[in-house]
C-alpha cells in the first residue's frame, strides 16, 4: 500500500515539474515565466521530501522559492518588463539547434541512467535526524569551503553597496 | 481506558492517514472560525478600549456580525482592472491567505493525544525540519503582495506592493535570526522539541528575552499590524497593494492578516511561552499520555496563543504607526545587528555553562535571564538615546540632539560638500 502510494505522488510531482518547466520556458509574460519556476521549486522540494531529505527540500522552498525568485520577480516588476519586450528570436537554425543539444542532452541522460544498476549499491536511507548529517558536513569536513563560500557573498554584498554608493556620490557631485 | 496502546499512531498506516485526515479538517475549521471571530474581537477590542459597545445588532451580542460581514462582501460588486493581468489579480489574495494558513500545520496544540490506534500527536505535521518550514512558508508571503500590487497595472498598487514586500522581506531576515538562539537552547529545530525544552528548562521568554522581543516585534511587522501598517496607511497615503480590489477579494487580504496573526500568536506561544506545558507543574509533561492531560494543556495553549491576539489588537488601538524610514532603519540599523549578536552571545553562553557542567534547569534560566536583562539594560538604556531608535521615540538632552543634527551636517562628505555652513544655532 505504501508503495503505490508513494508511485502515486512521485508521478504527480514528476509531471508537475516538468509540465511547469515548459510552461515556465514558453511563457512570454516574464512574471508568467518566474511564476511557474516557482512552480518548478515545489514540485523539486516536495520529490526531496519524498526522498526522505526533508531540510534540502525546506532550503529548497526558503531559498529558491521564498528568497530568489522574489527578487526575481521584483526585477522583472521594477523594470516593468512586459510581453512586446521580449524580442522575437526565431528562425530555423535556432530550432536545429536547441533540438540537437536537447537531443545529445537527453541521449547522454539515458546513458548514466541505464548504465547504472538501480537500486545503487551503497546508498542508505537518510538518517530521521533532518539536520545534523548536513551539519557535521558542513562544518567538519567542509568547514573551510563553506567559510571560503560565505566570505565570497559577503563580498558580494559589500561589493553590492559600494557600486550604489559610487553612483549616488557622483550624481550628488553633478548637480 | 487501559488497554490503549502506547505506541505511537505512525506505527499503524491506516489509523494514521484517517487520523490525520480527520487532523487536518478539525484544526483548519477551527483555524477559519477562528480567524472570523478574531474580527469581531477586533472591533470589541477596541471598541473597550474607546469606550464604545462595538458591534451588537448581528445576533446576541453581535456574534453573528462575522457572517453579516461575509455576506455584504459576497453581495458586493466585484470589478477587476481591465488592463491588468486577471488569472495573477485572482490569484494573488488566494496566495496571501494560503501562506498565512500553511504555517499552522505544524504547530503542537497540546499534549500527545491517546487513541485505541496509539499515541497520536496533536498537530497536523511533525516534520522534522519544524520550524524551517514555518520560515519557508512565510517567506511566500511576499508574492501575494507583490503579484497583487503588479497585477492590478496601476502605479499606486505597484508602489504598495514594492513598499509592504520591502517590509515583508527586512522583517523575514530579523524574525529568522532572532529565533535561533531558540533553536541552539532546544538542540533541534522540531518543534516538539522546543516545547519540551521549554517544559523542563523553563520557558524561552525568561531564557531569551531579547530573542523575544525582537521576534515580537518582527512578527508585527511581518503581519502588517499597527504599529507597522504601512502596506494599509489607509489615513494617509493611497491604500497600497489592494486599491484595485473590491468585495470578496478586498477583504481576502484582511481575512490573511488575520490568519497572519492567529499563526504568528500560535507562533509566539510555541517559542517563547512553553507551547501547551502547562506551568509550574510537571504533571502534564511526564507520565502515560491521557485525555485530560490532552484537554487541560489545549486550554493552555489558548490562553497563551490569546494573550498574544489580544495583545496584537491592544497595540493596534494604543500606538501611532512608525515612519518608512524609521520603520526601515529599526528593521536594518537596529533588529539585525541586535539579533545578530545575540546569535554569539548564546552560543558563548550555552559553550561555557556545558563546560562548566551546569544543565537545564533553574540555574541555567537564571544565569541566562541574568545576561538578557543585562542586554536589555544596555540597549535601551546605554547604548540607545536616540541613536538605534530614531530621535522622536525616545528621550535625550537638548545638547545630544544638537550633536547629532551637527554631526549628521558634518559627518559624510556628500552633505558636506552640498552644505559647507552648518547651522548651529537651531
Amino acid at each position: 500500500m505504501m508503495g503505490t502510494y508513494y508511485t502515486i505522488h512521485f508521478w504527480l510531482f514528476s509531471i508537475l515539474a516538468i509540465v511547469a518547466a515548459m510552461a515556465m520556458v514558453t511563457r512570454r509574460n516574464p512574471v508568467a515565466a518566474a511564476l511557474w519556476l516557482v512552480n518548478v521549486m515545489f514540485a523539486l522540494a516536495a520529490l526531496y521530501v519524498m526522498l526522505g531529505a526533508h531540510f534540502l527540500g525546506a532550503a529548497q522552498v526558503l531559498v529558491y522559492a521564498g528568497a530568489i525568485m522574489v527578487v526575481f520577480v521584483f526585477v522583472v516588476m521594477l523594470l516593468n518588463l512586459g510581453e512586446n519586450d521580449v524580442k522575437e528570436r526565431r528562425s530555423v537554425g535556432a530550432a536545429v539547434a536547441a533540438s540537437a543539444i536537447a537531443g545529445a542532452l537527453a541521449a547522454e541522460l539515458l546513458y548514466v541512467v541505464r548504465a547504472q544498476p538501480f537500486p545503487v549499491d551503497g546508498l542508505r536511507p537518510v538518517d530521521a535526524d533532518a539536520l545534523a548529517p548536513i551539519a557535521n558536513s558542513l562544518f567538519t569536513d567542509n568547514l573551510v569551503a563553506f567559510e571560503v563560500t560565505s566570505l565570497l557573498l559577503l563580498v558580494a554584498v559589500v561589493g553590492a553597496v559600494v557600486l550604489a554608493k559610487r553612483g549616488k556620490v557622483a550624481g550628488e557631485a553633478r548637480t | 481506558m487501559g488497554d490503549m496502546l502506547m505506541t505511537p499512531i505512525t506505527d499503524n498506516p491506516t489509523a494514521f492517514a484517517i487520523a490525520s485526515a480527520i487532523k487536518v479538517v478539525a484544526f483548519f475549521g477551527v483555524y477559519l472560525v477562528t480567524v472570523a471571530l478574531l474580527t469581531l474581537a477586533e472591533r470589541k477590542v477596541s471598541a473597550w478600549i474607546q469606550d464604545r459597545h462595538g458591534p451588537n445588532r448581528a445576533g446576541p451580542g453581535g456574534l453573528l456580525q462575522p457572517a453579516a460581514d461575509g455576506l455584504k462582501n459576497f453581495m458586493k460588486e466585484e470589478l477587476s482592472p481591465g488592463a491588468g493581468n486577471t488569472i495573477l489579480f485572482t490569484l494573488a489574495p488566494a496566495i496571501a491567505f494560503c501562506t498565512a494558513m500553511v504555517s499552522w500545520a505544524v504547530i503542537p496544540f497540546a499534549a500527545p493525544l491517546p487513541t485505541p490506534w496509539g499515541v497520536m500527536s496533536v498537530s497536523i505535521a511533525q516534520l522534522p525540519v519544524g520550524f524551517i518550514f514555518t520560515l519557508a512558508i512565510s517567506s511566500l508571503g511576499v508574492f501575494g503582495i507583490t503579484l497583487a500590487g503588479w497585477s492590478s497595472n496601476n502605479k499606486y498598487s505597484l508602489l504598495g506592493g514594492l513598499r509592504s514586500s520591502a517590509q515583508l522581506i527586512s522583517y523575514e531576515i530579523a524574525m529568522g535570526l532572532s529565533i535561533i538562539p531558540v533553536l541552539l537552547l532546544a538542540g533541534n529545530v522540531t518543534m516538539d522539541a522546543i516545547v519540551k525544552q521549554q517544559a523542563m528548562g523553563g520557558w524561552n521568554v525568561l531564557n531569551l528575552s531579547v530573542a523575544f522581543l525582537t521576534f515580537l516585534i518582527s512578527a508585527f511587522a511581518e503581519t502588517n499590524r499597527l504599529p507597522f501598517d504601512l502596506p494599509e496607511a489607509e489615513s494617509e497615503l493611497v491604500a497600497g497593494y489592494h486599491t484595485e480590489y473590491s468585495s470578496m477579494k478586498f477583504s481576502m487580504f484582511f481575512i490573511a492578516e488575520f490568519a497572519n496573526m492567529l499563526t504568528a500568536s500560535g507562533m509566539m506561544a510555541t517559542l517563547f511561552l512553553g507551547g501547551w506545558d502547562i506551568p509550574f507543574t510537571s504533571w502534564d509533561n511526564t507520565g502515560d499520555p491521557s485525555v485530560l492531560k490532552t484537554l487541560l494543556t489545549l486550554v493552555s495553549f489558548g490562553l497563551k496563543a490569546g494573550f498574544f491576539l489580544f495583545l496584537y489588537m491592544w497595540i493596534r488601538w494604543t500606538l501611532p504607526r512608525f515612519r518608512y524610514d524609521q520603520l526601515m532603519s529599526l528593521g536594518w540599523r537596529f533588529l539585525l545587528p541586535l539579533s545578530l549578536g545575540y546569535i554569539v552571545l548564546i552560543a558563548s553562553v550555552l559553550l561555557v555553562l556545558q563546560a562548566l557542567g551546569i544543565q537545564q534547569g533553574v540555574l541555567q534560566t537564571g544565569v541566562l535571564f541574568l545576561i538578557n536583562a543585562a542586554v536589555l539594560v544596555a540597549v535601551f538604556v546605554i547604548f540607545d538615546r536616540g541613536r538605534l531608535l530614531s530621535p522622536t521615540t525616545s528621550k535625550m538632552s537638548a545638547a545630544e540632539m544638537l550633536r547629532l543634527r551637527t554631526q549628521d551636517r558634518l559627518g559624510s562628505p556628500l552633505s558636506a560638500a552640498v552644505r559647507p555652513e552648518p547651522e548651529m544655532g537651531d
